[in-house]
């Protein structure tokens, strides 16, 4: 109580202390002006009690701090080394490279007690080599004054080429890894789906230079990671069998630096969709006896087989695919088109990894023999919710075919189907919209072409257009791969005509806008997006 | 006149002397310098008298005093006492004060009239400093800091404070104590004023790092440059004779 008299007593001369405390009159404090201890002149109270033109000249706070550097650029490829090894890309007074300025004075800011507050550069022209920084930096001097003073950072830019270009500079040809994909078949299709998976996953961004083989194509890389790093993608999209090796290139005995030349062969799976499979017995029973003959559905990294007849399917994956190494019976080359007489639908809709089928059974004819004879088949299809009488669909000719696959003869008593239906054929509405362009169109990689003349021409354009069809009519497909709109695409008149069913095409939902495939681009712009 | 010094290479002055306008106490140090400034100053006119208060050398911090008299904390010896008492002129009296607060000199801030003591001192303390000094007592803080014995300095001439008393505060000061104040600094920068310095009517002496112009701020606002001690005493005189036979 009387602490408390005391408190209001001090009030009344309005004394600064007290009146800290909340809810107590307080008087406008004016700071008073002292003079500067060395100088004399009149000045607000400080820390130092020093005006900053004393302080300053007594304290340099920019004492025993960096001010010439020197940054390690590459004229090739206007790129600047982070040691120990590594370049960067990094343009003159941007962001980045002030930000890669300063990590370099860091270390010394930090022993100085120094602390940055802020930086801007000063204008050299371009060809000066010189990068100029002004730096503002703050100090705690004396007894808690802190002092703020900016100085010049010269950062000498000395020309030194990176390892990548002069490496590319001695031999632009000059490979570090290579990998060659095989596939052992006699068309491209699985090409040219790979080619489009590897544009929209961008995983031969890295490819020094792609070549286009019989049978494969082969990938250069100037690093063995990436070499790597493309094959393990391969091995995530396709079924796949590979073995590396390495030669020798040279050798430095003083350092023991040793230079090889990596290659890896990956050989893909001679399996493609809609092929007709004979399994081996062993892999068939192990599949749970699955019936030997069988359609492969889906190639991804395992491959999706069905039995027609029985709407049982599995999977494969790579490593049980190459211990059993089985051919396919016939391949889609051998398709044969039938028309259907009569469909009766056995059981009811089947949805298998996403595809929906129907167990029906079917009466057709042959093509060839429709109108000319009588030759009837009665065939189990799994095609059943797609058929009606009338259509038109493709599949093997198992009572025409002549086959000595190896496998076929170690069934005994086994009873082959007379046909096997694959998939509904839409060529008649296709005679209709033959040479009209496509809404959308895709890309491609730059390929050099083995120019023997062994690459028959026609025989690509039309295995193009059949894959191009293939991609139409499977949305799965589309899955995994950038369609872009075609520019030149006019919606025509006649499309607003329908005529029975709709053929199938890719909904302009899918197509990708804003891609410009113009004359003009860059070889870099085709291999990324 | 000013003068500055050092006590053992330290320039805190202040902490290691007492100046009145009565008598002067030294602390003993390992040279004879120090006590030879004082002397050559003062020995004709007030007693330069060494001592130690407490066995320690701090003795311008712990104790506090005027003409009139002279206050010693609780940890002073009895030694110590007899020998100030007897070192001391007469009507200086010496006086030993238990108080919590034993720096008497960091609490305790006066001059031959008014003294400004920490908050905190006790009530009888308070009375022991009116009586044997002869002062009022203030209470009173200095630019925020309790340690008022510390922070500021004044004579019955002139005084100077921390360099952060507002101008308020300031013109409370001097209301308070009557006499001319002003903010400033002494031993280049330093804020502890009584540390670093030790004044009277006449004289003062400062840390050796106290640069031209604190040392001109200082004799101007103490008004030392006229100053002599026999000035006052011939003020004295004449007002003590008032005809000439």
């Amino acid at each position: 109580m009387a602490w408390g008299y005391i408190l209001g007593f001090n009030n009344m001369f309005g004394s600064s202390g007290m009146a800290e405390e909340s809810g107590m009159f307080r008087v406008h404090q004016t700071i008073g002006s002292v003079l500067c201890c060395k100088c004399g002149i009149p000045m607000q109270p400080n820390a130092a009690n020093m005006c900053v033109k004393c302080l300053r000249s007594e304290v340099d706070i920019t004492e025993g701090l960096l001010k010439r550097l020197v940054l390690v650029h590459c004229p090739e490829c206007e790129s600047y080394l982070q040691p120990p090894r590594s370049w960067v890309k990094l343009q003159l007074e941007s962001k980045e490279l002030l930000t890669f300025c300063l990590k370099k004075l860091q270390k010394n800011l930090n022993s100085n007690k120094v602390r940055l507050v802020h930086a801007e550069f000063i204008w050299t022209e371009p060809h000066s080599r010189r990068v100029k920084v002004k730096v503002r930096v703050q100090k705690e001097v004396l007894n808690g004054a802190i002092l703020e003073q900016s100085y010049p950072v010269e950062y000498v830019q000395q020309e030194h080429m990176c390892e990548s270009c002069s490496r590319v500079q001695a031999n632009p040809d000059q490979w570090v890894a290579a990998v060659q994909l095989r596939q052992h078949v006699s068309h491209r299709r699985t090409f040219f789906y790979l080619e489009q998976l590897i544009l929209k996953h961008g995983a031969a961004a890295s490819a020094i230079r792609i070549k286009q083989m019989e049978q494969g194509i082969d990938f250069f890389f100037s690093n063995r990671s990436h070499g790597v790093k493309f094959v393990e993608f391969i091995g995530k999209v396709a079924p796949v069998r590979s073995r590396h090796d390495r030669q020798l290139v040279s050798h430095d005995p003083k350092s023991n630096n040793y230079n090889y030349k990596y290659t890896f062969s990956v050989e893909l799976s001679p399996i493609c969709r809609e092929d007709l499979i004979c399994l081996p017995p062993k892999l068939a029973v192990s599949l749970g006896n699955i019936g030997p003959i069988v359609i492969c559905t889906k190639v991804t990294n395992s491959i999706a087989l069905l039995d027609p007849f029985t709407l049982r399917h599995c999977f494969l994956d790579a490593d049980q695919y190459w211990r059993a190494s089985f051919k396919s019976l016939l391949t889609s080359r051998q398709l044969v088109e039938y028309i259907v007489l009569d469909v009766e639908v056995v059981s009811s809709e089947v949805t298998i990894g996403g595809t929906k089928y129907r167990l029906a059974d079917a009466q057709i004819a042959r093509l060839s023999d429709f109108g000319k004879n009588d030759t009837i088949f009665n065939v189990k299809t799994h095609l059943g919710h797609l058929l009606n009488p009338g259509d038109y669909a493709l599949g093997y000719d198992l009572y025409g075919a002549n086959s000595n696959d190896m496998e076929l003869d170690k069934y005994k008593g086994l009873v082959l189907p007379e046909a096997v239906l694959i998939k509904k054929s839409y060529e008649e509405k296709r005679q209709k919209k033959r040479g009209k362009p496509r809404a959308w169109k895709l890309k491609s990689l730059e390929m050099e072409v083995d120019d023997k003349g062994r690459v028959d021409q026609d025989k690509m354009l039309s295995e193009y257009e059949q894959f191009l069809k293939d991609l139409e009519e499977n949305p799965d497909m589309r899955f995994n791969i950038s369609l872009y709109r075609n520019k030149e695409y006019q919606p025509s008149e006649m499309a607003s005509v329908t005529d029975g069913d709709e053929l199938p095409s890719v909904p302009l939902e899918e197509l990708l806008a804003d891609l410009d495939l113009s004359e003009n681009e860059d070889e870099e712009d085709n291999m990324t997006e | 006149m000013a003068t500055r010094l050092q006590f053992e290479n330290n320039c805190e002055v202040g902490v290691f002397s007492k100046l009145t306008n009565a008598y002067c106490l030294v602390a003993i140090g390992g040279s004879e310098n120090f006590y030879s400034v004082f002397e050559s100053e003062l020995a004709d006119v007030i007693p330069v008298v060494k001592t130690s208060i407490g066995g320690t050398r701090i003795i311008g911090r712990l104790c506090a005093g005027n003409k009139n008299g002279l206050l010693l904390p609780h940890t002073t010896t009895d030694q110590e006492l007899q020998h100030l008492r007897n070192s001391l002129p007469d009507q200086v009296v010496v006086q030993r004060v238990d108080e919590r607060l034993s720096a008497l000199g960091n609490c305790i801030a006066c001059n031959d009239h008014v003294a400004l003591t920490h908050t905190d001192l006790d009530r009888e303390t308070e009375e022991m400093i009116a009586d044997v000094l002869g002062v009022e007592v203030f209470r009173q803080t200095i630019a925020g800091n309790i340690l008022v014995g510390s922070y500021c300095a004044f004579s019955n001439r002139g005084g100077l404070v921390h360099p952060h008393t507002s101008i308020e505060d300031l013109d409370e000061l001097s209301t308070l104590l009557q006499v001319p104040l002003v903010a400033g600094t002494v031993n280049r920068g330093s804020e502890v004023i009584a540390a670093g310095m030790t004044v009277n009517d006449w004289t003062a002496f400062c840390g050796s790092d106290t640069t031209a112009t604190e040392l001109s701020v200082i004799e101007s606002v103490f008004k030392l440059r006229e100053a002599q001690p026999s000035a006052i005493v011939d003020e004295m005189r004449k007002s003590l004779i008032d005809t000439y036979v």
